[in-house]
């Protein structure tokens, strides 16, 4: 697994040029989020692709050659703070209701709905602490589940922004 | 100033340089052709979009400008697909404009309507659509700088109706190119820059490998001074060709599949690979897992993306050739490469030095003799287009260019067809220049409604026909690999020089050797386009060739007759 964030125009068919490019180099995406930042024409997206070290490299530099992609950068090497969201709709009962509600404390989720047959957690974290999560949830019955795929941020002082505009003289273009 | 968006298309391109733009009208890009007839650019009047695209291609290979090619909305753009790729394989810098049906309609399939810039996503290296005539002038300022900076490539603007005829404010100072601002990476890393000065200085066997990036990045002249501090030989890719004299001795020629065997052995003993704006194809390197096993890689590559793409290499140099290439000559040592150049001469032995010329004439027109008699009669010195299989590689192998840009082929997507048109547009680059045009009767027969267009343009070039009766590089993998069961390869063709008649263009048949000459030498006297159709040997071989993925080192090497054993000293 590789782990890219970039940076890009937010308008459309950009997500489209970005999957084309994973597709086209016979890549596949286990997960992509986009979302906007404090510019509303740049977004943030976070890509994590299954492949090599290799594939990752080759990812990163093919998304920087495309126009509208500011910045790529392949982030699996550092030290990542890793987050994913998911809402999960579980059966539950009067007789379940108290288990599961141990359940969701130690994993630190909340419940955000409430119906007489079942409820809705919210959980954030890790991969892996939702998949573990998911794992104990299953005896109950996992109606419904969305996830929102991975956002990732590098530790401490190792910034990723956007390029700020510079006022950078035009390039020139040899016609003829 | 109020314009409509067609007419500021033709301000615009006028304003960029651009002199000659090949085409094809229709409905939704009517509009535009109505401005161009009354703007000063030259409109070259294609019979098939494929061929606009590949003349706008050869026009940028013969210059290093910008070529520019346009058609209407649907099928007109779904024609220039192939020239369109074609181009994005070897980073030719091509913009196509096509017409589009009006913003409104978007998404209706109305008549017509294709979603080109979908379709051309991933064979553009950028396309974008206009649907306001207020953007036309900065799309296409940007789509020039994008096609021709950096790694050059293709680039499309897909222009609606409605914004070819809308009317707004033209203000060419106002409209500057817009481009996302992106990161700056910087691509110098000393321990790497380092580390190839080392090898560089250290090697015993070096061997440089020099791509089509060195003519791309204007590198020659830093190129020849970097081949004569460190006095390694030079081997070419078949797009490389003409980036370094072929007559220089340090040239050891193409290397790859149909690489002369000194060539890839000197590649397969090195300990030191150069490789310079080249991207290691399968078809240069063979097998990778036996490639050039004893030798570290320098890679001096503009694109990060081609760095450990195919071969893993010791140090990677991201950057322009010539920059680079400036920047390491000052520290490399010129080094004694006696023993390796000597080895070098050993495994030439005399193949390099027999001369076709002399060979005895037992009635059968080989390839080679045509090729190697154009180069003779020319000096060398014609722009030569070509086609892609057989006659193609023969002519890498016995035309010897000494100049950039005299040699115009289809390398990374092989597109047969591409020869007349590229030589088309070629020659409006060029006009002063001779231009050739050595084509299979295969590929001719795919773009040869295109005469048509040199008739309607009254231009002047030269067609030779390598004439063999077959798909003859297909065949000749039927031959090697499937037995000699020629399927689909044998073809028939039209009588081409009754045909070239029947355009109005003067039509030869040559079938003999001793006419050759004395046929070439009359064909560049005549002021028009002349067609010849050399009926050659029908079931001859290109050799050497390494089997597609065999060692480099693993040649079917020439039969031992010295009528096919043609390579000629340049």
């Amino acid at each position: 697994m590789q782990t890219l964030v970039a940076y890009v125009e937010n308008k459309p068919g950009v997500l489209n040029r970005v999957s084309s490019l994973a597709r086209r180099l016979a890549i596949n995406i286990d997960s992509l989020t986009v979302g906007p930042t404090d510019n509303p024409e740049i977004a943030r997206m976070t890509i994590v692709a299954h492949t090599d070290e290799k594939g990752g490299h080759r990812l990163e530099a093919s998304l920087e050659k495309l126009v509208d992609v500011l910045l790529a950068e392949n982030i699996s090497q550092r030290s990542l703070l890793e987050r994913d969201l998911a809402l999960i709709k579980v059966q539950a009962d009067q007789q379940s209701r108290p288990h599961l509600m141990e359940l969701i404390k130690v994993f630190r989720a909340r419940v955000v709905d409430v119906a007489p047959e079942s409820l809705i957690i919210e959980v954030s974290g890790t991969v892996d602490k939702i998949d573990g999560l998911l794992e104990v949830l299953r005896p109950f019955g996992v109606l419904e589940m969305a996830r929102s795929g991975r956002i990732s941020m590098t530790r401490g002082g190792d910034l990723l922004r956007p390029p700020v505009p510079s006022t950078a003289p035009e390039q020139s273009v040899v016609v003829r | 100033m109020k314009l409509t968006g067609a007419e500021i298309l033709c301000e615009s391109l006028t304003k960029l340089g651009v002199q000659h733009i090949f085409g094809y009208p229709g409905g939704a890009i009517l509009p535009v052709y109505d401005a161009l007839g009354k703007s000063k650019l030259h409109h070259i009047l294609v019979r098939h979009e494929q061929g606009a695209t590949h003349m706008a291609d050869g026009y940028a290979r013969a210059t290093g400008g910008v070529g520019v090619a346009m058609a209407t909305s649907g099928p007109g753009a779904t024609n220039m697909v192939t020239g369109i790729a074609t181009a994005m394989l070897d980073s030719s810098p091509v913009v196509c404009i096509t017409g589009q049906v009006s913003s409104k309609l978007l998404g209706s399939d109305a008549f017509q309507e294709i979603d080109i810039t979908g379709i051309t996503m991933p064979i553009t290296k950028h396309n974008v659509v206009v649907s306001r005539a207020e953007d036309i002038a900065r799309t296409v300022r940007e789509a020039f700088i994008i096609a021709n900076t950096g790694r050059p490539g293709p680039v499309l603007v897909d222009i609606t109706k409605d914004a070819q005829q809308a009317s707004c404010e033209f203000d060419w100072e106002a409209a500057t190119p817009k481009l996302p601002q992106k990161r700056v990476r910087n691509n110098h890393d000393q321990a790497e820059f380092d580390r190839a000065i080392e090898l560089l200085n250290t090697a015993k066997r070096p061997v440089i490998l020099a791509g089509r990036g060195i003519m791309l990045s204007g590198a020659m002249r830093a190129f020849e001074q970097f081949v004569r501090t460190c006095n390694v030989p030079v081997a070419m890719t078949l797009l490389g060709i003409g980036c370094f004299p072929a007559s220089d001795p340090m040239n050891l020629g193409m290397m790859g599949m149909h690489g002369e065997a000194w060539v890839n052995h000197a590649i397969q003993e090195s300990d030191l690979l150069i490789a310079i704006g080249m991207r290691f194809d399968d078809r240069v390197t063979g097998d990778l897992r036996t490639y050039a096993k004893g030798a570290r890689k320098i890679h001096i590559e503009i694109d990060r993306s081609e760095i450990n793409k195919n071969v893993k290499v010791d140090a990677a140099l991201v950057g322009d050739a010539r920059e680079t290439l400036e920047k390491l000559i000052p520290h490399i040592v010129n080094p004694d490469r006696g023993p390796w150049l000597s080895h070098i001469r050993e495994l030439k032995g005399d193949s390099a030095v027999r001369d076709i010329q002399s060979l005895p004439d037992n009635g059968h027109l080989y390839a080679a003799h045509v090729i190697n008699d154009l180069w003779k009669e020319t000096r060398g010195e014609a722009i030569v287009v070509t086609d892609v299989g057989q006659h193609q590689m023969w002519e890498a192998q016995y035309y010897h260019h000494n100049q950039p840009r005299t040699l115009i082929t289809s390398g990374g997507l092989g597109t047969m067809g591409f020869a007349l048109p590229a030589a088309i547009g070629a020659k409006f680059a060029k006009p002063d220049s001779e231009v050739w045009v050595v084509v299979g009767d295969g590929g001719f027969q795919m773009t040869m409604c295109e005469l048509a267009t040199i008739v309607q343009e009254k231009i002047n070039i030269k067609i030779a026909i390598i004439n063999n009766g077959f798909l003859g590089m297909v065949r000749q993998w039927q031959e090697f690999f499937y037995d000699k069961r020629y399927v689909a390869t044998p073809m028939v063709a039209p009588d081409f020089a009754a045909l070239a008649n029947a355009f109005g263009i003067r039509g030869e048949r040559i079938t003999q050797r001793g006419d050759v000459l004395s046929t070439i030498r009359s064909a560049r006297e005549c002021s028009e386009t002349v067609l010849i159709d050399f009926r050659v040997e029908q079931e001859d071989s290109v050799y050497p060739m390494v089997p597609a993925g065999a060692s480099l080192h693993e040649m079917i090497r020439r039969p031992n007759n010295p009528l096919v054993e043609t390579a000629t000293e340049p």
